[in-house]
């Protein structure tokens, strides 16, 4: 039992809080709201540079081959200030090619990604398969050159700008994932704009893919333990977010005045801050827990950990934003205050890789629940 | 990081296993198995039980008579003592006046008291609340007149736990009565059956009688009997709170409920189905699980820190307010899941499943959790003051 962090992990997380600060504070965030593509592709190869994009891959693909505590230390700083580079969406679409493709694949496919000059997206939801990822209506049919790909991904975080799309579709076999090139002819993406001012995409195909871009592995479970690890990535980026309204609020509950007196000396406001001080600390614990458990041999305790970590990440995460909204009054309401920002994001953070209903089913439907009963 | 056990403790996890499956007296089994209300006399069997195993004072020195374990091995001694549902010993001797005694005592009240409270020959109470003074507990009034060689003490508490029990209570007494408050407060010891003592035992709403009001009525208090300095109490009672801060979410207690919920559930029939396999029904077991989870988690890093000698952090501060709320949500959902047999109060046997016959009770007894030892909201006051610099 260790929750130290190594002196290369404590260097990770204090360049991250340093790239926050310096080059990304929340101000970035609120001005690329307006840019097409959301992020910089700029920022995007410094954080290559920085390591961040490869922390989990391995060194073959030109990656560091660490842990993904050392990923989660980053996402956390990242998410005080809601740096909108698309972390996660690439380290889902390339966790899951990773798990299934072949070694030619993944240097095909990801060492572009780890070096930072293109970015990934999983595209993976459908209209009817709500958080399902077994649900897809996707097909993917054999042709003589390869296999044709028929359907529609709905909300591809980050699908309006990836280089290359992870598609998942029904084979024959079983659910598969394929690597489709979003400008081959019969790819169809609409931009969306999503709440959290970044971008999605609707994509709909009807395309050709050549037979080396069908990945190798079971998709399924590639794909399963991909959308855990986009769980449990959320779940540390979450614990930033709270981090940061938290001490926003706390900050203004020490400076604003009324009835001649700061707000802050108010028992009733006092009492919430620090109901919102305890949720922050019980998400970061089953972060941390979602962090150790998601490369866990046994996949019982990473579907436990994860699934729990994302339940408690919607309820905490949802009290900490609404409450910083509410103590800010007004202000707290207007588009030009930041904290309007951070609840936004919580409310795509909770969306994203399964809602707190769909792991609260999956944490009650294990076999593990029943254990010793 | 790392979640896992070291190979050293995941070993003591297993002895302290194999020692409860062993040395639990089969006549007390029954009563654990479904986590029973236990009689004093039972609690003081084991007590007795663990004294010989050399366990009935984990964080006591090993010169008083301790094991020498470190912050890790006692936490899974006590949360496998929990889990278990092992009769729960008197804190009050073990836990806070002998802790205080150890810090603060001469070596006369060390050698006097220590042994007996270790061996369990001598039960303590606690005697600080005061029917004016709750909260506030600076504001007591119960006096310790200077006469010479010994006090003279006037006044009531209440709250006293099980006093009719104890043979000794140690009380906080006001024994200058111009000082400011905090100061002016003396840690007293008195023997209960000193002339002039009186306990009177009162229900509580889970309808067994753990508390008490004692009352002193010029009771003779030898000036041997005060613990640090005589106006220097405040600072031993204050020394008494941060022991042992990683075992107040009492996270033991509550996995043992849940544990009882999902039972009830697996046992109740509804129709053509089982109360387990309603999803309203699981889907609240699960989120209670999973609060208790994270809960956990947090009680793992204060301890992590607490083994590796570091002062309590932040994580620390939230234990009691979460394990206390959550003790008592998982009562609540027990009795909720047993529908009309959760209005069966003390049944005779049979009316109820045995697994169900003291859950009213101790749900009702359980809406103490968030007002003893401190009660949530000033605990609250603390971390808005202490951690987020509110006030």
């Amino acid at each position: 039992m260790n929750f130290s962090l190594t002196e290369d992990q404590r260097m990770l997380a204090d360049a991250a809080l340093a790239f926050t600060r310096k080059q990304s504070p929340v101000s970035r965030m609120r001005k690329l709201r307006d840019d097409p593509i959301g992020w910089s592709p700029e920022v995007w190869r410094q954080m290559a540079e920085l390591g961040w994009l490869g922390l989990t891959f391995p060194e073959a693909v030109g990656g560091l081959g660490g842990s993904f505590v050392d990923l989660a230390l980053v996402l956390e700083q990242l998410g005080q200030t809601l740096v909108p580079e698309p972390i996660v969406p690439s380290l889902v679409a390339g966790m899951a090619i990773l798990a299934a493709g072949d070694a030619a694949q993944q240097r095909a496919y990801l060492a572009p990604m780890v070096a930072g000059r293109s970015s990934l997206a999983l595209a993976w939801a459908e209209a009817d398969g709500r958080y399902d990822p077994g649900q897809v209506a996707t097909r993917a049919e054999r042709t003589s050159a390869g296999f044709r790909l028929i359907g529609h991904k709905r909300f591809v975080l980050d699908g309006h700008a990836a280089a290359e799309l992870v598609v998942s579709a029904q084979d024959g076999e079983g659910v598969s994932l394929f690597v489709v090139d979003p400008k081959a002819p019969g790819v169809r993406v609409r931009p969306v704009r999503t709440l959290d001012g970044r971008r999605a995409a609707l994509i709909d195909l009807d395309v050709e893919v050549a037979p080396d871009r069908r990945l190798a592995g079971n998709g399924k479970a590639a794909l399963e333990h991909a959308l855990d690890i986009g769980a449990a990535a959320a779940c540390a980026e979450g614990v930033g977010v709270m981090r940061a309204v938290l001490a926003m609020t706390t900050e203004y509950l020490r400076t604003r005045e009324q009835f001649g007196v700061k707000i802050g000396s108010f028992q009733v406001l006092q009492h919430r801050a620090v109901d919102m001080f305890i949720e922050t600390e019980l998400a970061y614990s089953a972060a941390i827990a979602a962090a150790i458990r998601i490369d866990d041999d046994n996949p019982a305790e990473r579907t436990a950990a994860v699934t729990s970590a994302k339940v408690q990440l919607a309820e905490s995460g949802r009290y900490v934003t609404q409450q910083a909204i509410q103590l800010h009054g007004g202000i707290g309401i207007t588009d030009e205050h930041d904290v309007g920002l951070y609840f936004k994001r919580m409310v795509a953070l909770n969306a994203m890789f399964g809602d707190a209903e769909h792991q609260l089913t999956r944490f009650a439907a294990r076999p593990g629940f029943l254990a010793g009963v | 990081m790392d979640l896992a056990l070291s190979p050293k403790h995941t070993a003591f996890r297993d002895e302290v296993r194999a020692f409860i499956a062993d040395a639990l007296p089969a006549h007390l089994r029954p009563k654990a198995e479904i986590d029973g209300h236990f009689e004093h006399h039972e609690v003081m069997e084991w007590h007795r039980i663990l004294y010989k195993k050399g366990w009935a004072a984990p964080n006591w020195p090993v010169e008083h008579g301790g094991p020498g374990l470190d912050a890790t091995s006692r936490f899974i001694l006590h949360d496998e003592l929990e889990l278990a549902s092992t009769p729960p010993l008197s804190p009050f001797g073990l836990m806070m006046v002998g802790p205080a005694i150890i810090q603060f005592g001469t070596q006369d009240q060390q050698r006097r008291f220590l042994p007996k409270i270790l061996a369990g020959e001598e039960v303590w109470c606690q005697g600080y609340s005061e029917p004016n003074a709750g909260s506030d507990l600076a504001s007591l009034k119960t006096a310790a007149e200077d006469a010479g060689s010994h006090f003279v003490v006037n006044g009531q508490k209440t709250w006293t736990t099980y006093a009719q029990h104890a043979n000794w209570i140690f009380c906080l007494v006001r024994t200058d009565p111009r000082a400011k408050k905090q100061s002016g407060i003396t840690f007293l010891l008195i023997d209960l059956k000193t002339p002039g003592v009186t306990v009177k035992p009162f229900l509580t709403i889970g309808g067994t009688p753990a508390f008490s009001e004692t009352w002193f009525d010029n009771v003779k208090v030898p000036k041997q009997n005060v613990v640090g300095s005589i106006d220097g109490g405040w600072t031993v009672a204050k020394a008494l709170l941060g022991h042992e801060r990683t075992q107040t979410a009492a996270v033991g207690v509550t996995g043992r409920t849940l544990r009882k919920c999902k039972r009830i559930a697996a046992r109740t029939r509804v129709g053509d189905h089982m109360l387990i396999d309603d999803p309203v029904f699981r889907g609240k077991l699960a989120r209670l699980e999973i609060r208790h989870r994270s809960l956990q988690m947090a009680n793992w890093r204060a301890l992590a820190g607490a083994q590796l000698g570091h002062a309590p952090g932040p994580e620390s501060s939230i234990l009691k307010i979460r394990g206390s709320e959550l003790v008592q949500q998982a009562y609540e959902l027990a009795m909720e899941l047993m529908g009309h047999d959760a209005l069966a109060w003390f049944p005779e046997p049979g009316v109820v499943a045995d697994l169900e016959e003291s859950v009213a009770s101790q749900f009702c007894y359980f809406r103490a959790t968030t007002i003893y030892a401190g009660s949530n909201e000033i605990q609250r006051n603390i971390i808005a003051k202490h951690i987020l610099g509110l006030g």
